[in-house]
């Protein structure tokens, strides 16, 4: 078995095995515990539902914003970078459908309905190089902002490898950079992948799915109160 | 749980005593009772997770160590330590909540990824959760996960205090709550005489354990005890309006140490003490005072309390008077000043009531400068989540007011005015600290000083 095989067979399937049972374990853990119901009269009903503050607070209030937009800024560049990389760039697209076609016997078309839009690789590789830069940036302030400094820990800097390493193996295996095979290189960029799916259930990744849940339950809190989202 | 407190060095009370004549303490710790250590730990984390529902659970899950927190924090923008960094304040009972009761908790304790918290830690964090926090949650505004970090806060209050862990001054003015009726000695009889001699005093009618009335309207033991003319006030303006009136010396402290405290048993004690009158008198409005954290202790949390929806309403006063201005029953002189509002935290950001009182004040005539900023994201005036009883918090808390000097200076304002008395006591403590020549105002006296009689 050569190491690409191996990344492409049991690795993944590990690796989105432990993935998908990690983050339902986590969920689960959460979601299936006891919640009160608040029997205070509400100021006004939370018509809303929690959505209103899962929208407001993707960006901050102006009165907040001078001392938050590098972390802001940053945080939003190498999200929206490593999002475009991942479900636009080509060679992923066609790796999704073979996977829907294994896994459902349909294609991306038949999943959700339209094909699937691709970019153009100039494209893919100017938004990762500017993801890699704002993940870059975001650990040297991590490293030189006291506040970040003490409350960072080893979920942190793992979360930040293994978010990096993806983009970072993949532009240099779409560039053939390194010297190495390109099936060696790919293989590294699938591995490096794997490893972030296994890391996501454990650590701060997992804000991916829980971000909506924080937000929309204070949200709801709030909105009854009449309070300030 | 404990009937003895313990300083790591003497502290006396002087409750009485102009705060300015407080010396300079030195950094301490405080403890209550006498238990093993690790039975102080085993303590403050059970009781920290047992209230434990599925948002704490999710806030604890959500955290991304972004830091942005601090930003909001009126500690962190005066010292810029990073130890005030409000998240961090959560730091043990995070480790805590990941070791003992998160979803991976058995792969945490198993491998040692989390360890132990020791009694040391919290003996630290004691300065953290209770001095350097006024559970004002205006990092709660600015977490972009949506954690409500202050309300996490007051939960790990309740570790602290079942740990025998929270600050001397706050353990103290509970337990005199508890045992008396008022923290700071408004007994019943106390009250009582102050209402016969407020009555006569002021030749104004205050009526006193009514069987029947509408209304119920209580106090907080700072009015009580230090700002009297409030009681006085509200006394005018329920019988200008003509309402069914009464105090009742079974329920009228609003103030609510329990809550600050962490002491869940209390706070449902003195909550209890004034749903229980309400019902004796059938009120169908229970009128809360100008007091911040009365009011959530009794509008957002009360009905919890009670184990069921209140049988009456319940109104911070603000929010009665701005409801008799709108329904066209409340009619004020117009006051020809400049005014600035002082948000209370508990009242507007956290508690809602954010125009209500600007429409007394509309009502009032006044040209309102609003300060930046203002609203829910107003700095908060240092002095609440009991931070302002809390001797040894006074310079940091001092550090804290110069944002609100600095703030109200801005506006030009010729009257600053607030609807908490809390907030009222800590400016006039920071006024008398720093020499400064502002003085703080009542909305509530200000309505009662501007009725405009002749009418009725």
């Amino acid at each position: 078995m050569t190491l690409l095989d191996f990344a492409r067979g049991p690795a993944l399937q590990w690796s989105v095995t432990i993935f998908i049972v990690g983050v339902l374990w986590r969920l689960l853990g959460v979601f299936l515990l006891r919640t009160r119901k608040d029997l205070s009269e509400p100021r006004k009903p939370a018509a809303w539902k929690g959505l209103k503050l899962i929208a407001l607070r993707s960006w901050p209030r102006r009165e907040f914003l001078e001392g938050t937009a590098f972390g802001e800024v940053m945080g939003y560049a190498f999200h929206v970078g490593f999002l475009m990389a991942l479900f636009f760039f080509a060679p992923h697209v066609l790796f999704f459908a073979d996977i829907s076609r294994g896994l459902l016997g349909t294609d991306l078309r038949g999943l959700v309905g339209f094909g699937w839009p691709t970019l153009p690789n100039g494209i893919i590789t100017l938004v990762s190089a500017v993801s890699v830069a704002a993940l870059v940036a975001v650990l040297i302030h991590r490293f030189v902002n006291p506040v970040k400094r003490l409350i960072s820990n080893f979920d942190d800097y793992f979360s930040w490898f293994v978010t990096i390493a993806p983009l970072v193996t993949g532009m240099v295996a779409f560039s053939h950079l390194a010297g190495w095979p390109y099936e060696r290189l790919l293989a590294v960029h699938l591995l490096s992948v794997e490893l972030l799916l296994v890391w996501f259930p454990f650590g701060k990744l997992m804000h991916a799915f829980t971000i909506f849940a924080a937000r929309g339950a204070t949200g709801m809190i709030f909105e009854r109160r009449g309070a300030s989202l | 749980m404990t009937e003895t407190t313990h300083t790591r060095r003497p502290e006396p009370l002087e409750f009485d005593k102009p705060r300015v004549s407080i010396a300079k303490p030195e950094y301490r710790f405080d403890m209550q009772g006498e238990m093993p250590e690790a039975e102080r730990v085993e303590r403050a984390m059970k009781s920290f997770v047992k209230d434990f529902g599925r948002t704490a659970a999710i806030y604890m899950e959500s955290c991304i160590h972004c830091g942005m927190c601090a930003e909001a924090c009126h500690f962190y923008e005066v010292t810029k330590d990073p130890k005030y960094t409000p998240i961090w304040k959560l730091e043990p009972f995070k480790q805590a909540y990941k070791r003992e009761y998160g979803p991976f908790a058995v792969i945490y304790r198993a491998l040692n990824l989390k360890r132990r918290v020791t009694v040391e830690e919290l003996q630290e964090w004691q300065q953290l959760i209770y001095d350097s926090c006024t559970v004002c949650g205006r990092c709660s505004l600015m977490c972009p996960m949506g954690i409500d970090i202050a309300t996490l806060v007051s939960q790990a209050r309740h570790g602290m205090f079942n740990a025998g862990l929270i600050p001397h001054e706050l353990w103290a003015v509970t337990e005199r709550a508890r045992l008396e009726g008022s923290p700071l000695g408004a007994t019943p009889k106390v009250f009582k005489d102050r209402l016969e001699w407020l009555a006569d005093d002021h030749e104004v009618e205050i009526p006193v354990d009514k069987a029947d009335a509408d209304v119920l309207c209580t106090m907080s033991s700072i009015e009580i005890m230090k700002y009297p003319d409030s009681v006085v006030a509200t006394a005018r303006i329920m019988n200008h309006l003509g309402v069914n009136w009464t105090f009742r010396l079974d329920g009228y402290e609003a103030t609510n140490f329990g809550l600050l405290a962490g002491n869940a048993a209390a706070q449902k004690q003195l909550t209890m003490k004034l749903i229980d009158a309400a019902v004796a008198c059938g009120a169908k409005t229970l009128i809360l005072p100008e007091c911040g954290h009365a009011y959530t202790a009794l509008r957002w949390m009360g009905a919890n309390m009670y184990g069921e929806p209140l049988p009456f309403r319940v109104l911070h006063i603000a929010e009665f008077l701005a409801e008799q201005v709108h329904e066209g029953k409340l009619r004020l002189k117009k006051v020809p000043k400049s005014v600035t509002f002082h948000d209370p935290c508990q009242v507007v950001r956290r508690g809602g009531a954010i125009e209500a009182p600007r429409d007394v004040l509309k009502a009032l005539g006044v040209e309102l400068r609003e300060m930046h900023p203002t609203k829910g994201t107003n700095w908060c005036c240092g002095g609440g989540g009991g931070v302002v009883a809390n001797h040894r918090a006074d310079d940091l808390r001092y550090k804290v007011f110069r944002i609100k000097m600095e703030q109200i200076e801005k506006t030009q304002a010729e009257l600053p005015v607030t609807t908490c008395a809390n907030c009222r006591q800590t400016f006039d403590d920071g006024q008398a600290h720093f020499k400064w020549d502002v003085k703080m105002h009542s909305l509530l006296e200000l309505v009662a000083d501007n009725l405009i009689e002749d009418e009725r």
